[in-house]
């Protein structure tokens, strides 16, 4: 087995006693003082994460039809949620791409996926050497939850005060360039991070130093996303799984030509042979990735992320089944060996509450 | 009297034949938080070593299983709505059910105190 690739902070997250496991190639810290304690706390305070996993590159000059929306199109200063799709319309990776510059972005992708990204993006360049990973030397940490701009507007200026959902600055923290942009992971309102990775360890011991800031794992970010219905690669979308599959097709701009384009017009002409749903279980019991759907006893599906929900404190998932089973409203039962649980098809997000817009 | 062990870390603590049941401190603190239990139903027989109840947490669902073979005789309904009692005291208030018709004979076969402190150490 290849060795497992550290962050920056793997230091920090021992001397807090963090539980660490392997994630996406990397030793990342699951949990801190508990995984709903941390929920909680990002629901109502700011929650700090590291991310350092993530890849970033860097691109200059044109980059149309690699990814499913137009690049040129996004204004400087924005960033764009999409996918990498390959000639099937399978997703490769899902991304965010900021506009750094007329003629520069940065691209933000999974940790798993970094490599064939960078390979796969390559490919589809007329300029490949246009296109730079700068993941080893860039450190990315997160803080989330209502309380995370005037903590960020304290420490880093009032510049902060005002940047929009999917908009960033780029600013100077710690004596370094800064990207802080108003993107997340969780629900609520927060800011990403991009700084050196030689200076990721001062920043998050500057943030931790403040009362109102507490650290949080993977385990957390885990539930968080998944009470927003937000998905996670390698769960509830892969190779096999096309955007318009998983329910994400608000990602992908039909009126430009993008590698997959084809096989998703087939998909939409044809209609989709699975559909992503969102569900409720009756109680608190979760549903986990792999577990079968089941409509009326017949088998029409699979979970692809579930867990228990601390806001809803019931059971959540998000699964694919066969069209038929993916009505609002349809009552489905969730089984994996002797358990069995029921649930009903729902709207996402599933938790409306978080303080994402405020 | 005193409480013993299985190596599926459940407790069984007797009184005359009735006993009373739950996961180890350890096992507890292993699984994190526990999201949900699923109680026996009163009246259901078991034998010792078989599956009784079933625990979840936000990490893993596992089996609860019999640390003595018995009838339920009660169940700890408080963890319907407090799951998290577990977590704050496994072999006290986040006990999961009693049994009757219980035999001493049975701890034959589970480990006491120090015994299960040792067994933990070579996991």
């Amino acid at each position: 087995m290849e060795e497992l690739k550290a962050t920056p902070l793997r230091t920090d997250h021992e001397n807090l006693k963090a539980l660490m496991a392997p994630f996406g190639g990397w030793l990342m810290p699951i949990q801190y003082s508990g995984i709903i304690a941390e929920h909680k706390w990002c629901r109502e305070r700011a929650a700090l994460f590291d991310i350092c996993h993530m890849g970033e590159f860097i691109f200059k000059g044109d980059m149309e039809g690699v990814f499913t929306f137009s690049v040129s199109s996004i204004p400087v200063g924005r960033s764009r949620y999409g996918f990498l799709l390959n000639d099937v319309g399978g997703v490769i990776d899902d991304l965010i791409v900021f506009r750094l510059a007329e003629d520069e972005a940065m691209i933000v992708v999974n940790a798993a996926t970094t490599d064939n990204d960078f390979a796969v993006i390559r490919s589809r360049l007329k300029n490949p050497a246009a296109l730079t990973d700068i993941s080893a030397r860039t450190g990315k940490v997160d803080l989330q939850g209502p309380l995370s701009r005037e903590i960020m507007v304290q420490h880093f200026g009032a510049a902060i005060q005002g940047i929009p959902f999917f908009k960033f600055i780029k600013t100077s923290i710690l004596g370094s360039d800064a990207i802080v942009s108003r993107t997340g992971y969780t629900g609520e309102l927060g800011y990403e991070i991009f700084l050196p990775a030689d200076k990721v360890a001062e920043l998050w011991r500057l943030l931790l130093q403040d009362p109102r800031v507490a650290p949080a794992g993977l385990g957390a970010r885990d539930l968080l996303r998944l009470e927003m219905g937000y998905s996670l690669y390698g769960n509830d979308l892969d190779e096999q799984i096309t955007p318009i599959t998983a329910g994400l097709s608000t990602f992908v701009n039909m009126n430009k030509e993008f590698v997959g384009k084809a096989a998703l017009e087939r998909e939409v002409e044809q209609g989709s042979q699975r559909m992503k749903v969102a569900f409720k279980v009756d109680s608190r019991r979760a549903p986990r990735h792999f577990y079968q759907i089941l409509l009326q006893d017949q088998e029409v599906g699979v979970v692809t992320s579930g867990a228990f929900s601390p806001m809803l404190s019931c059971g959540i998932g998000l699964g694919l089944v066969k069209p038929e089973a993916a009505a609002l409203g349809t009552r489905l039962t969730i089984r994996h060996e002797k358990v069995e649980m029921e649930a009903q098809v729902v709207e996402l997000p599933f938790y409306t509450g978080g303080s994402l817009r405020s | 009297m005193a409480k013993f062990y299985t190596k599926e870390h459940e407790w069984v603590e007797m009184a005359g034949a009735q006993a009373t049941v739950g996961i180890s401190e350890h096992a507890a603190h292993e699984l994190g938080d526990i999201t949900y239990v699923e109680l026996p139903k009163i009246g259901k027989s078991v034998k010792q070593f078989e599956a009784l109840a079933a625990i979840e947490s936000v990490k893993a669902a596992s089996d609860i299983y019999a640390p003595v073979s018995g009838k339920v005789a009660a169940v700890n309904q408080a963890l319907d709505e407090a799951p998290e009692l577990v977590n704050q005291g496994a072999e006290f208030q986040g006990w999961i059910c009693k049994l009757e018709g219980v035999t001493e004979a049975e701890l034959g076969a589970l480990m006491d105190a120090a015994a299960y402190d040792e067994y933990l150490k070579g996991l």
